[in-house]
């Protein structure tokens, strides 16, 4: 059973204009939100973001803008407690 | 000297993962960084790259039975690929570094280095080939499809490419989130035990019981049962589960009197808003949650969680403290 969160949240922003087709997108991402064959990217399943940041951090055209980040409630309450960045503070599987 | 290391883990380490699994000692669980040996690989042999958390060391070695690469491991601090990846420890810089001081070249006639692909969140991969001269491929997610992966000429089918999160995947989290839970509560069990000398209605079994519940609910049942329960919101699968448990244990066990009704109101708001905290933390370990969404979650959830259980801690302290039935 497909897990679902929550729908029109992501910062995910592409530009199809800047787009070469390398792929990249399509390949690093782990929820198939990006489909590319050979062609320009298109997007598939864009609730599906959980904006890990892999499209944008490996397009080499800068084609993918998103706000990247851990999805983590704890991390995000310490984050707005100190004012800093959220960053997961555990190592291990809880990120 | 490259270190040869076996593909068979020993009891040790089999302890040694169990005790991460467990919660203990997880933060310093290492391996030194730098480039291993798996079988008897050579110059066309292929590179695998991964953290040097040893839990995540260990699960890449047992997978490569049989096969001849070479391993080059990066200073994560102990932490896995995907959350050092999120930190940038498993990163751009840190491998262009270690390519260089494990002199990765000398000992490779090619230029290709297969990443796990969950590292990609930390790695530029045309940025590697820009300051190090070498071709990055993102493999499989899971080290369990390297071999298929290999044997398919590096081609990574979609499925290999999709992050899972099965009722295993869930369950192998909750011992760390159950044990954290209950060490939170032992200082507020040890006060209401002492509080229990002087209450005129002292905390019973029932109260046990539906705390007990409440933790159950939001740290084991909802991971077990996520993509089963209604909403998408991980604050209101557990206040949901939470709610279930607390009005199922209070249904069953206490005779609704007058006195009672204020407890009964009490236990109904604080529990479910306990489960649904919990419940709200597994966003941390679940893999598809992204940060936009779990913000919006809390900001509409917290105040609702923090309400409701300061109201419902109110009633059942009151009803438990001050009043209701005189002493037995």
């Amino acid at each position: 059973m497909k897990h679902k969160y929550l729908k029109n949240v992501t910062t995910l922003a592409y530009s199809e204009k800047k787009c070469t087709g390398c792929g990249r997108c399509a390949e690093v991402c782990p929820h198939g939100v990006f489909y590319a064959n050979g062609k320009k990217a298109c997007i598939l399943d864009r609730d599906a973001c959980m904006e890990c940041g892999a499209c944008a951090r490996n397009c080499p055209v800068g084609a993918i803008n998103v706000n990247a980040g851990t999805g983590c409630a704890i991390a995000i309450i310490t984050g707005w407690i100190t004012g800093k960045e959220p960053t997961c503070g555990c190592s291990s599987e809880c990120c | 000297m490259i270190e040869t290391i076996s593909t068979k883990l020993s009891l040790k380490d089999v302890l040694g993962s169990l005790k991460v699994r467990l919660g203990i000692g997880r933060m310093d669980y290492a391996v030194e960084p730098g480039l291993y040996a798996i079988g008897k690989p050579g110059g066309n042999s292929p590179v695998l790259v991964s953290a040097n958390y040893k839990f995540t060391f260990d699960t890449l070695r047992k997978n490569l039975a049989g096969l001849d690469c070479w391993l080059l491991i990066l200073d994560t601090k102990s932490v896995n690929v995907w959350c050092a990846a999120g930190k940038g420890t498993f990163g751009t810089d840190e491998l262009i570094h270690r390519i260089e001081t494990s002199e990765l070249s000398k000992y490779v006639s090619h230029s290709r280095l297969i990443l796990p692909q969950l590292g990609a969140a930390g790695v530029s991969a045309h940025e590697v080939k820009k300051c190090s001269g070498f071709d990055v491929d993102y493999g499989p997610i899971r080290a369990s499809d390297i071999k298929k992966y290999i044997e398919m000429g590096c081609e990574a089918t979609r499925e290999m490419r999709t992050v899972q999160f099965n009722l295993w995947d869930r369950l192998v989290l909750v011992p760390v989130d159950l044990i954290a839970a209950v060490k939170y509560s032992l200082p507020v069990i040890g006060v209401l035990l002492v509080a229990n000398q002087f209450a005129p209605k002292p905390f019973d079994k029932t109260d046990a019981a539906v705390s007990a519940g409440a933790v159950f609910a939001g740290t084991v049942l909802t991971p077990a049962l996520l993509p089963y329960i209604p909403g998408n919101a991980f604050s209101l699968k557990g206040w949901l589960l939470g709610l279930g448990c607390t009005a199922g244990i209070l249904g069953l066990s206490r005779k609704y009197t007058k006195d009672d009704r204020m407890l009964a109101a009490g236990s109904l708001l604080l529990y479910p808003a306990i489960s649904s905290y919990l419940a709200m933390n597994f966003t941390g370990s679940s893999t598809y949650t992204s940060p936009s969404g779990v913000n919006k979650e809390m900001r509409k959830a917290l105040p609702l969680i923090v309400g409701a259980s300061a109201i419902g801690a109110g009633l059942v302290l009151g009803s438990h403290l001050l009043g209701g039935r005189k002493t037995k």
